[in-house]
């Protein structure tokens, strides 16, 4: 208290002068970070204040500030007819689908890579792997629609050939979560064992080569060297992943789907493609603003928990 | 080294068999699941319309023609046009947006800038809350009237914070010494990044700018949002999405009116228009896929 009282009388004069200074020894590189923080003012903080689009009634021809202030009513009636429930649901699902799946079969892709030793396998296998990664959501619709299709779709002129009934994929809702997990996996798995590959290589020669002296055979030094190197990536990176366990992949679902096939809806509606047709379908500013807002809020704790989590496991590799 | 060698090849059991065994099959595998459909879309652009009806879509074209991209490439000037639009976002977001990016991780990663770690949240705090669409949706519209505007797509997409974060991972290899003499010789620091520190990161940059490059050529999402499909011209992925609706919806009014269809081949068309649209990147991919490599190794676990 002292100390405090102390430095406020005798602050004034001195901290300003060198405050000044401090900033003007920092111009040049404030200046460099400029153009960033205005990208960011503009494109990421500007909109936030339009989340208060969410506690209004908004019209069009009144705007924002003359439309009716309705309260918690946009969330009322997303509780009532449990569209934040479905939605809320689905994406946590689906993420979870993803996460949990995803990083095991990156972890299997890159153990199995490591002990392949042809290495022109290893670089063409390699290259065709990452090769859905590197293509737009647009097309992976196509593709998907190129097999699934009722009329002409690679999976039913197979069915039919082997003399079964052709299916209807895309008026069933019950085969769709796993049409869906199995295109993230595909687009997803060979750009995402890079990471634990190269913790692998990371892996000291000389303790396989000692464990090879000392009798263990390719699946002991697997299950006993290499996993255990792999835990610490695969809880991080778990860890992170599950940070944005609220947020869905929306090009994968809109594309994969369509922007109304509503027969599919009740297993395939995620908060971006709801929100997404709340904006561009049903021009409903204030409930889309709404599930936005819910998600932020609820996906902000789900971070800081993450990181929580990071932090208590690996303090250096957390985020803040 | 001899010993080791041998005693290794002795010891070869059966597991290790069976493990090399099932990894060669299983990563074959996978890579075959990786490349099919792309040789089902490649194959299904180049067969009759008739075939498609009488056979369904298929790697192997029943009946060999091109007549669909003689449809696509019908009007030059659309496609061409598109392709210009694309490659024309492209370059000019990937220039400006990677000196951006550069720029600004290398401030940020300067131990003795004083606000570099306010700024890094401000930027960070980003990726943890955000206004969701229909705001920016109305900012983009509404407040800065890019409705129907190139600029609608180019600037959303020059910066984000996972390359700023992996920029300054880049930087941080970099001894801060260098910069330090520099500064003693009386260099200012815009002029360190632009001398010293640029020509030092070249394959940090060749990494950032290939991911911003890809995420443009990509782009279909601000596309869509903000370009309407009666523009001329539009980037080659909005495109695509045009033409991929706009042939079911041929095909469903025509199913549902019982008219039959003109002589248009729709099924083969989307094909051949997604070839066009993403054949550059599929050959370009693989001469550049190591810098990609080292972006997902350096920003992925390092934050």
């Amino acid at each position: 208290m002292k100390t405090a009282t102390h430095a406020s009388a005798a602050g004034p004069v001195k901290p300003v002068r060198s405050r000044f200074k401090r900033f003007w020894n920092n111009k040049t590189l404030m200046l460099m970070c400029v153009p960033a923080i205005l990208f960011f003012i503009v494109f990421a903080y500007l909109p936030m204040p339009g989340l208060y689009l969410a506690f209004i009634n908004y019209n069009y021809s009144d705007g924002i500030f003359k439309s009716l202030f309705v309260g918690f009513d946009n969330f009322k009636f997303l509780v009532m007819t449990g569209d934040l429930w479905r939605l809320t649901l689905n994406t946590v699902l689906y993420n979870l689908a993803f996460i949990l799946l995803g990083n095991v079969l990156q972890i299997v892709v890159a153990v199995f890579l490591n002990e392949l030793r042809l290495k022109w396998f290893k670089k063409v296998s390699q290259t065709l792997m990452f090769l859905p990664h590197f293509i737009s959501a647009v097309l992976i619709g196509l593709i998907a629609y190129n097999i699934l299709s009722y009329d002409y779709g690679l999976l039913n002129g197979i069915l039919t050939a082997l003399g079964f009934e052709p299916v209807k994929v895309y008026s069933n809702a019950s085969v769709w979560p796993f049409i869906i997990v199995l295109t993230f996996l595909w687009q997803s798995t060979g750009y995402g064992s890079i990471v634990y590959f190269a913790a692998i290589m990371g892996l000291d020669n000389e303790i396989i080569e000692a464990s090879e002296i000392d009798g263990a055979n390719a699946l002991q030094r697997i299950r006993y060297i290499v996993l255990p190197w792999l835990k610490p990536t695969f809880i991080i990176l778990l860890l992170f992943s599950l940070g944005g366990v609220l947020r869905g992949n929306f090009g994968l679902f809109f594309n994969l789907v369509g922007a109304n096939n509503t027969a599919l809806y009740a297993t395939t509606d995620i908060i971006e493609t709801y929100v997404f047709r709340a904006l561009m379908t049903n021009f409903n500013f204030s409930i889309g603003s709404a599930v936005s807002l819910y998600q932020s809020v609820f996906g902000f704790i789900v971070v800081i928990t993450a990181n929580w989590l990071v932090k208590k496991f690996s303090p250096e590799n957390s985020l803040f | 080294m001899d010993d080791a060698q041998e005693s290794r090849s002795i010891r070869t059991d059966l597991s290790g068999h069976v493990v090399k065994t099932v990894g060669y099959l299983f990563i074959g595998l996978f890579s075959l699941c990786c490349l099919l459909p792309f040789i089902l879309v490649l194959g299904t652009s180049f067969t009759s319309e008739t075939a498609i009806k009488k056979f369904g879509f298929n790697f192997w074209p029943r009946e060999f023609s091109t007549f669909a991209y003689k449809i696509v490439f019908e009007n030059p000037d659309i496609i061409v046009g598109s392709y210009l639009v694309t490659i024309g976002i492209t370059a000019v977001g990937t220039a400006l947006g990677l000196f951006l990016v550069a720029m600004t991780g290398y401030a940020l990663q300067r131990p003795d800038f004083e606000y570099r770690n306010k700024i890094s949240f401000f930027i960070y705090f980003t990726t943890l809350f955000t206004g969701g669409l229909v705001p920016f949706y109305l900012l983009i519209t509404q407040y800065l009237s890019l409705k129907d505007n190139y600029l609608a797509v180019l600037l959303p997409g020059l910066m984000s914070p996972f390359l700023i974060i992996m920029m300054k991972s880049f930087v941080r290899s970099i001894p801060h010494a260098i910069t330090e003499s520099a500064k003693i010789d009386g260099a200012g620091d815009f002029t360190i990044f632009l001398r010293l520190i640029l020509p030092m990161t070249t394959p940090a940059l060749a990494t950032i700018g290939l991911f911003i490059a890809l995420g443009y050529w990509n782009e279909w999402y601000n596309s869509m949002l903000f370009l309407s499909p009666d523009m001329k011209y539009r980037p080659l992925q909005l495109f695509l999405y045009n033409e991929i609706t706009r042939a079911d919806f041929i095909r469903n009014s025509a199913a549902a009116s019982n008219v039959p269809l003109r002589d248009v081949p729709l099924e083969s068309m989307k094909m051949a228009t997604a070839i066009v649209a993403t054949g550059p990147v599929i050959m370009f991919y693989p001469f550049v896929q190591r810098y990609f490599i080292k972006g997902i190794t350096v920003g992925a676990v390092k934050g």
